[in-house]
């Protein structure tokens, strides 16, 4: 069973009187370990599709099966469990706690896990993740002190402090420059051949895209031309 | 664990702005400050208002003996002669209710200074303890007699502002000798101005002196005319008392029964009785005990059974009491008024200081609940904060409370108590703020949606 399971996924905001339709039936399967670009212009319901995926919001109908877990039809105190245990987030504007060291920052989504590990357990498995990006060093620092690459290592860290399934990244490089955005997308690439984390990275930007196994376009609410032609094998 | 992360959470989310903290908890500072500093204050005033109130003599009790009735003819009030000196000391060494206890044997006499003579409101033979338990011990001049006086029937007397300008025209009567039905007393001190009393009688117009003395030396016959307020000065058993002090001179005015006569017939019981015993009730809520070990403790002595009437009664100053109870109730209510609204107003501070907060870190709510945060962690967050805010402005508060009653205390010279009623409940009272004005704006963050919430700027 794939990681991902979408079958006609609808969403339609209604504002006031005028219903808006965003999604008008999304089919979608990815599987576990691919690293796969999410791609459309503003307006096509990326950020929608992106929103479901993170189980941030559910679709108005249609089936959404995320690891096993149906999702479409769960509370907001379930999803949000979810969403601690099996996918982590990394956000165009890496969203750390100001005034917060980096570690602090990373151990942040742990509080919130209901398994129990000790203090020292989960600073250890922070401090290792913050190894792994190449903060070693700046663990003690706060957000004003790192620089915008540093910043979304950081953020890159505290998604996968609960060891997720599924990363969503969303525009991850839109705030950096081109050297750091390669870094960091050849960083993507190493989990997703390392750990076997099954990637989305959502953006606009070809150049991004073009690291993913796998490009689907969204337009107007619709997954564009036959995406499944560009599957390849990565199945963990 | 939980609970840990969540305090952990909290404090240092208000540590990353410390100077607004600060701010935001001076609300509930000033408020908790200002009712420890009123309730402090407000105690050392009900103390204060309690010994006026004492002074005039709301825990005052009063015993005097019972009615006798001869040929069915009532002689009133004070009439029995049941109420000893022993009666007196044993209340004070078993009644625990009691502070005081003074006997009081009385007089209606004239005195007579010079060439002037008057007839005072109150003659009163009585202990060094009488003074207080009419919370009259500072004296205007001179000094009061003591036990050793009382023993030794000492011919000494505490007189009245009103004596001293009626018998001395203003000069002072200290070591003057006044001479109360012949007996010469002499003036030790003089009492401070009292005034009148709730009845209107001049308290001033008083002579005291060892009740022994006024027993032995003045009324001597105090079981002839039991009732001195009552007695004819004229009476025909009026006795010359130079023959207690001049023994071997006396002249015999009525028949005296020899030896033998005495020996034959039988011994008439007799023991030296007090007109009133005056106690002092420990405090004014003591008063109802006072009188209920009083009077077992009188009926024992008297070896009443349980059927017979009480040879005595105990009388307590029931309106100065109610007075009193009733003006200590209108302080603490007012200082409540003033407590719940200094602390509604720093209530409302913390909660508009959330709802900031809520606001200014709505991008914080929505990763936090990206990451997995529930809404029930999102209100627990915002409630610890809310409450931390205020148990720390409580702290504050005490301490600024505390010394500020100790200032004016010291500088100002008003009396102030320690009331550690009012640090407990302002510690209660200043949680139960931060969870009553802490909540809105806590539930408000726990109902942001993610999505919304991080895209806010």
């Amino acid at each position: 069973m794939d990681l991902i399971e979408l079958r006609d996924i609808h969403k339609t905001y209604y504002l006031g009187e005028v219903d808006l339709p965003v999604l008008k039936g999304v089919s979608l399967n990815i599987a576990r370990g691919e690293l796969v670009a999410l791609m459309g212009a503003s307006g096509s319901g990326k950020s929608t599709l992106m929103n479901i995926l993170g189980c941030l919001d559910h679709p108005t109908s249609g089936e959404y099966c995320l690891d096993g877990h149906e999702i479409t039809w769960l509370t907001a105190k379930e999803r949000a469990r979810l969403r601690n245990r099996i996918i982590g987030f990394v956000f165009q504007s890496f969203n750390l706690l100001p005034r917060t060291t980096a570690l602090e920052n990373v151990l942040m989504p742990l509080t919130y896990t209901k398994e129990n590990l000790s203090e020292y357990q989960m600073k250890q498995r922070a401090a290792e993740l913050l190894q792994k990006v190449g903060l070693a060093d700046r663990m003690d620092h706060q957000p004003s002190q790192l620089s915008g690459g540093e910043q979304q290592r950081v953020a890159i860290a505290r998604s996968l402090v609960n060891q997720p399934r599924l990363l969503l990244a969303d525009e991850p490089t839109g705030n950096l420059d081109s050297r750091t955005s390669e870094e960091l997308l050849q960083m993507f690439q190493q989990f997703n051949s390392a750990d076997g984390i099954t990637i989305i990275l959502v953006t606009h930007d070809p150049g991004v895209a073009k690291h993913a196994q796998r490009v689907i376009h969204i337009k107007d609410g619709l997954i564009e031309n036959g995406t499944d032609q560009f599957k390849q094998g990565g199945a963990a | 664990m939980r609970f840990y992360s969540t305090m952990k959470t909290a404090l240092g989310a208000l540590g990353r702005n410390v100077m607004r903290t600060l701010l935001t908890t001076l609300g509930i500072v000033i408020g908790v400050g200002a009712v420890i500093t009123m309730m402090e204050i407000g105690n050392g005033t009900t103390i204060a208002i309690q010994r006026t109130m004492a002074s005039i003599g709301a825990n005052t009790l009063v015993i005097v003996p019972g009615a006798v009735s001869i040929s069915g003819v009532n002689q009133g009030a004070g009439s029995k002669m049941t109420l000893t000196p022993q009666d007196a000391d044993a209340i004070i060494k078993e009644c625990p209710a009691v502070r005081n206890v003074a006997p009081i044997v009385r007089a209606r006499t004239q005195i007579v200074y010079g060439n002037r003579n008057w007839v005072p409101t109150y003659v009163y033979g009585t202990t060094p303890s009488f003074l207080e338990v009419r919370e009259w011990t500072d004296l205007d001049k001179g000094e009061a007699f003591n036990e050793h006086d009382v023993r030794n029937s000492s011919k000494v007397c505490l007189i009245g502002e009103t004596i001293v300008s009626e018998m001395f025209g203003g000069q002072s009567p200290i070591g003057k000798e006044i001479r109360i039905r012949n007996v010469a007393f002499k003036v030790i001190g003089v009492l401070r101005k009292k005034g009148a009393n709730v009845m209107g009688m001049d308290q001033d117009d008083i002579v005291l002196a060892p009740w022994t003395t006024i027993k032995y030396r003045v009324v001597a016959s105090s079981l002839a005319n039991a009732n001195q307020s009552s007695t004819n000065t004229t009476s025909t058993v009026e006795v010359n008392t130079l023959n207690q002090i001049y023994p071997n001179i006396q002249q015999n005015l009525y028949y005296v029964a020899t030896g033998s006569e005495q020996a034959d017939g039988p011994q008439p019981i007799r023991f030296p009785n007090v007109d009133q015993i005056l106690t002092a009730a420990v405090s004014g809520s003591q008063i109802p005990y006072a009188i209920e070990q009083i009077t077992m403790l009188l009926r024992e002595r008297h070896h009443l059974r349980a059927t017979d009437v009480n040879d005595f009664n105990v009388r307590d100053m029931t309106e100065i009491a109610k007075a009193m109870s009733s003006t200590t109730e209108l302080i603490t209510k007012l200082l409540l008024c003033v407590a719940m609204i200094s602390l509604v107003v720093g209530g409302v501070g913390i909660m508009n200081i959330m709802l900031v907060s809520v606001t200014e870190r709505t991008r914080e709510i929505g990763l936090r609940m990206a990451v997995g945060a529930e809404p029930g962690d999102i209100l627990r967050q915002f409630l610890t904060e809310a409450v931390v805010l205020c148990l720390l402005g409580g702290t504050l508060g005490i301490v600024l409370g505390r010394g500020s009653s100790y200032i004016v205390s010291a500088v100002l010279h008003w009396p102030t108590a320690v009331s550690i009623g009012a640090i407990v409940a302002a510690v209660i009272v200043s949680a139960s703020v931060g969870v009553i004005f802490g909540f809105y704006p806590a539930w408000k963050a726990s109902r942001l949606d993610p999505i919304d919430a991080l895209r806010y700027e």
